[in-house]
């Protein structure tokens, strides 16, 4: 009787090991995350606009319909990427994640304070090699810094009302993310 | 042979421990910080990056990605203010104001994450368009038959989630539940 209840016990503790042994590899092993649905529909280094949601499908669950989304998917290997947004009426947001959906970084229309936001999006080491003046200089210049050599930028404009919808798509239709030389984004 | 069935019974059991408390970790949406209000809770950390690894193992099993807490903060509702789980087939009225933000929208999914058909192609209200009463206050109704005010179809299903999302808004990872976030309340006035 002892004997089973101590295999019990340990087959219970063992299991505490599975249990967190599997909510750390789930985010690396996971086929169907937001950067896997959107590795079909997007190209790297473009913005692309997502359908809106609809009752018979959406690209990723719990989306808000009453945004007009785009997505960036980058990577960063080969140099920072730049991203100009123009602001539309209502609300604009950016948000930035990692590989694994994680949100590393969000500004919004407000924040940026202009009629277009434009954001350098660098890795830490790019940023490292940049002309060290050019930092303090550039003050009005906004740099992020990616975690991850790659991952999504979602670009966001509200239509307060569904009739607004159009105009919120033509802002998002305007941005554009678009890879820099290191050389020519350090000039 | 003892040691060999016993070593398969502490394996068993470590598997059927193990996954299942992964799994309802996931389902039930396990993660730190949940921040509750009335019926309504928001996870603002899992907009950050520093979400806990119950925080990005849910955002990467639903495939959604969450609201980052420099856009916003995003609110779920699954049952009213009662415990009775959200019926679509019930008239589930929503009443009061929300917190300070520029912009909030509502939004009415099924559990998996996925809007319900209905015959207004209406999913959801933003801030701008709901009808209010004198003192700001507003009333929505979900309910699957049409209504005179502000009336959320539920479509008829038998379940459904409420999410409000609030923008540009001071709620955050530090916000305390109480009196300086008023939620709206969630009331079942009549199931047929």
């Amino acid at each position: 009787m002892i004997r089973w209840l101590l295999l019990l016990f340990g087959g219970a503790l063992l299991g505490g090991v599975v249990h967190l042994a599997t909510i750390i590899i789930l985010p690396r092993t996971a086929t169907q995350d937001a950067f896997a649905r959107l590795e079909k529909i997007a190209p790297i280094n473009t913005v692309t606009a997502l359908p809106a949601p609809k009752p018979t499908g959406a690209t990723m669950p719990f989306m808000d319909p009453a945004f007009a989304s785009a997505v960036c998917r980058y990577d960063l290997t080969e140099g920072p990427l730049k991203l100009t947004v123009p602001v539309s009426l209502a609300y604009t947001s950016i948000s930035f994640y990692t590989r694994h959906d994680v949100a590393y970084y969000a500004i919004n229309d407000r924040a940026a304070g202009r009629r277009v936001i434009e954001l350098e999006l660098m890795t830490p080491e790019q940023h490292n090699q940049m002309p060290e003046d050019e930092d303090i200089t550039a003050a009005d210049r906004l740099i992020v810094e990616s975690p991850t050599i790659n991952g999504l930028i979602a670009i966001r404009a509200l239509a307060p009302e569904p009739g607004l919808m159009p105009m919120a798509q033509n802002a998002i239709a305007n941005a554009k993310c678009v890879r820099q030389e290191l050389s020519a984004a350090s000039r | 042979m003892r040691l060999l069935t016993g070593t398969l019974f502490a394996l068993i059991v470590a598997a059927i421990v193990g996954l299942g408390t992964t799994y309802l970790a996931l389902t039930r949406g396990a993660a730190f910080g949940a921040l509750t209000i009335g019926s309504w809770t928001a996870w603002p950390k899992t907009g950050t990056a520093d979400a806990d690894p119950y925080a990005r193992a849910a955002i990467a099993r639903t495939g959604q990605l969450p609201i980052a807490l420099g856009d916003g903060v995003s609110f779920t509702a699954q049952s009213d203010d009662n415990g009775k789980l959200l019926d679509g087939r019930c008239d589930v009225v929503l009443t009061g104001i929300t917190p300070t933000a520029r912009f909030w929208t509502l939004t009415l999914y099924n559990p998996d994450g996925e809007l319900v058909a209905n015959s207004i192609n209406r999913f959801g209200f933003s801030s701008q368009e709901i009808v209010r009463h004198a003192d700001g206050s507003f009333e929505i109704v979900a309910t699957p038959r049409a209504q005179p005010g502000n009336w959320l179809p539920t479509g008829g299903v038998e379940r459904y989630a409420l999410v409000l999302r609030l923008y540009d808004t001071a709620v955050g990872v530090s916000t305390k539940a109480g009196r300086e976030v008023p939620m709206p309340q969630v009331t079942t006035r009549s199931c047929p």
